[in-house]
């Protein structure tokens, strides 16, 4: 995975509150394989009409948000489904960093897995840069990983991560890799679960049909 | 080999809730960081965990436990017309779920399988859901386990790979919250009014972070089916699992299940699972309490689970909200679902009914929509999916599948259907459904599709209303 310490670019105030992962992708779009890419179903429905044209005020579709790496939202971002698909939208579509107040427990897991940071930030800084950036859509916003910290109009705010989540960012860890570092010690619960708990393997039991 | 209890060095530390039962027994390693390997007792496998084996393959991994894995065909089924699957993208879904079940030796209720149904209704019926396992699997309503005391929760693609490969998960210790509920409810209020009371009081981010244990003298007057509803939804209130302790309903419900412990390891099981109750004195980060008595038939108006009221009230005034982005997403809410502040909700008129879904469909949920819609026609079409096949077996059996039919409903089969519209069974856009369900987000049922959730009782009373209707005077007369 690659690491991520620094993004620095333009920042897109989405501003909605509670955009639950049905949103972010919506169902019918995830039969697809990964390769074929995902970043054009991000926000499908929000970003387009029912025809599929694009909403030309959506912010994720006006000039200059459509790249921006940055997307900053209300409460709530990533609720709902555990859908991981989300997160290769945003990340697809070239998102590496979102701010809110609170975010969904597994969307929030997801991202760090992906290398995509959900950074939180606490409300009345939300509103304070989603006021800026509509001042000034172009407004360039640093996220420094490293320091924790949000840049803009030579502010400097504290965002909160988790500080596993944080090491496994900067590092561009894989978890499995981590994870098999650890080989022994779960061999040796495992040994001992199956004495202990033998009631707990269904397939230690004989199975009445 | 050393057979020492998991729990050795924990278990003198003072009084512990059942999370920290469950979390300590399974803590394979923990890191001076402070999150902790677990291992993990059971996982699920769906259509959409296509995701995690290309992920598998992509590293050339095995799976590491082939026996713990167990795949469930619900996502994307078809609920008709199962002997040939018309659309080939929604077919190649089913195989390539048989494929990489097949491929990494794990057992599969597959589209043709007796047992196969959604996958939170096949676990528990199946008994391969207990008490004090750790049980995940990638979907969110995974919480619906925990009704058996055992610590349930959804998972994405990169962690189900994890869990393939491993049979464990970092996790790092949620905070724990316990909601209790004293009394007992008015006939016609159940658990989807229990939990959709919660949610609208604390919130869709209200249990963020914790784990949520429910108890009480409502709860434990609860069937195995109501406590599943109410683990189920506690994903929406953003919680990381909802948690029941195990007693004497559970214990008898598990009895002969298939895969549930036999004889010896019974008692084994049953001696562990005893233990499991929160100690006495065992301190929770958050305490909330509510009286049965004075919850009413809930349904929700807007596109968040948290936007529930009673189906006596009327829809509230964005204006009346000091909160300008809340009553921003509130006008929005409305718009979307075509309603205006102040109407009624039991004035609002509906277009079809839907009852279904890992929340709502197990055989006590469809005899309470029977119990209502018996010798009663519903005014507008519906479709009733039970959880599982042998749920739908055993609703033929006692006729409740011609109740549904006579009242004018479709009888179809199980999958998760309607609820999340992956199979094709879609609430057209603009129209208005009553659910049973757990989501009424923007698009959820299909694109432009209107939800309102609510219990089975009151999804029946509103097929019977032709709009939002309290379920009580229905009930008059009838059990």
């Amino acid at each position: 995975m690659k690491p991520l310490v620094r993004v620095e670019g333009i920042a897109c105030p989405l501003g909605l509150s509670g955009v639950d992962t049905d949103q972010i992708i919506p169902a019918r779009f995830m039969k697809q394989p990964r390769s074929k890419g995902y970043g054009g179903f991000l926000l499908y429905d929000l970003r387009h009409d029912e025809a599929g044209a694009e909403r030309p005020a959506f912010p994720l579709n006006r000039p200059p948000w459509r790249q921006a790496p940055i997307l900053v939202a209300r409460r709530n971002f990533g609720s709902g489904s555990s859908r991981e698909a989300a997160v290769y939208a945003l990340a697809d579509h070239g998102i590496r960093v979102v701010l809110a107040p609170t975010f969904g427990d597994i969307f929030a897991s997801n991202a760090v897995k992906n290398g995509l940071l959900p950074a939180v930030l606490d409300e009345d800084a939300v509103e304070d840069l989603l006021a800026a950036l509509q001042a000034r859509p172009d407004m360039p916003v640093v996220v420094d990983l490293a320091q924790q910290t949000v840049l803009w109009n030579n502010r400097a705010v504290a965002f909160f991560i988790d500080h596993v989540a944080r090491e496994q960012l900067l590092n561009g860890w894989d978890d499995v890799d981590v994870t098999r570092s650890y080989a022994a010690e779960i061999g040796r619960f495992r040994a001992s679960n199956t004495v202990v708990r033998s009631w707990s393997r269904p397939d230690d039991q004989p199975v009445r049909t | 080999m050393e057979a020492t209890q998991p729990t050795a060095g924990k278990a003198g530390a003072g009084p512990r809730t059942l999370f920290d039962k469950l979390w300590d027994d399974h803590v394979v390693v923990e890191r001076p960081s402070g999150d902790a390997l677990l291992w993990i007792d059971r996982h699920f496998v769906h259509e959409g965990s296509f995701h995690a084996f290309a992920q598998l393959a992509g590293r050339d991994g095995a799976v590491a436990e082939p026996g713990l894995t167990f795949g469930v065909a619900d996502h994307y089924v078809p609920t008709r017309g199962r002997a040939h699957v018309a659309n080939p993208e929604i077919a190649r879904m089913i195989d390539d779920l048989s494929a990489n079940t097949a491929r990494h030796g794990i057992e599969l209720f597959g589209l043709h399988d007796p047992r196969q149904g959604i996958v939170h209704v096949v676990g528990p019926e199946q008994g391969l859901t207990l008490p004090g396992l750790t049980m995940v699997c990638g979907d969110s309503h995974t919480s619906t386990h925990g009704a058996f005391g055992a610590y349930a929760f959804g998972i994405g693609a990169s962690e189900v790979a994890h869990v393939l490969m491993t049979q464990t998960l970092w996790q790092r210790k949620p905070r724990r919250m316990r909601i209790t509920i004293d009394g007992a409810p008015a006939p016609g209020v159940g658990a989807k009014d229990f939990i959709l009371s919660i949610i609208a009081k604390i919130g869709a981010d209200g249990a963020r972070g914790h784990a949520v244990e429910y108890a009480g003298e409502a709860v434990r007057a609860l069937s195995m089916a109501g406590r599943m509803t109410m683990c189920n939804m506690s994903i929406e209130a953003g919680a990381r699992c909802g948690l029941i302790a195990p007693d004497e309903t559970t214990f008898r419900w598990l009895e002969g299940r298939p895969y549930a412990p036999k004889d010896a390891a019974l008692e084994a099981g049953l001696a562990a699972w005893r233990r499991l109750p929160s100690d006495r004195d065992a301190e929770f980060d958050c305490e909330i309490r509510l009286d049965a008595a004075a919850i009413a038939p809930i349904v929700t108006w807007g596109t968040s689970p948290e936007e529930a009221l009673p189906i006596d009230a009327s829809i509230p005034d964005p204006d009346a909200q000091p909160d300008q982005a809340r009553a921003a997403a509130m006008r929005d809410a409305l718009t979307y679902m075509g309603l205006k502040p102040g109407q009624r909700l039991s004035e609002i008129a509906i277009d079809r009914v839907f009852i279904g879904s890992c929340t709502n469909a197990r055989i006590e949920d469809l005899r309470a929509a029977a119990s209502v819609l018996s010798g009663r026609t519903a005014l507008v079409p519906g479709l009733v999916s039970p959880g599982s096949s042998a749920v739908k077996q055993q609703a033929e059996e006692e006729g409740l599948d011609r109740i549904f039919i006579a009242a004018g409903l479709d009888w179809v089969e199980s999958g998760c259907s309607m609820c999340v519209g992956m199979n094709g069974d879609a609430v057209p856009a603009g129209e208005r459904c009553a659910s049973t369900t757990n989501r009424n987000f923007r698009g959820r049922q299909g694109p432009g599709a209107r939800t309102h959730l609510m219990s089975p009782a009151m999804a029946a009373a509103a097929a019977i209303a032709g709009r939002l209707a309290d379920v009580r005077p229905m009930l008059e007369g009838r059990t």
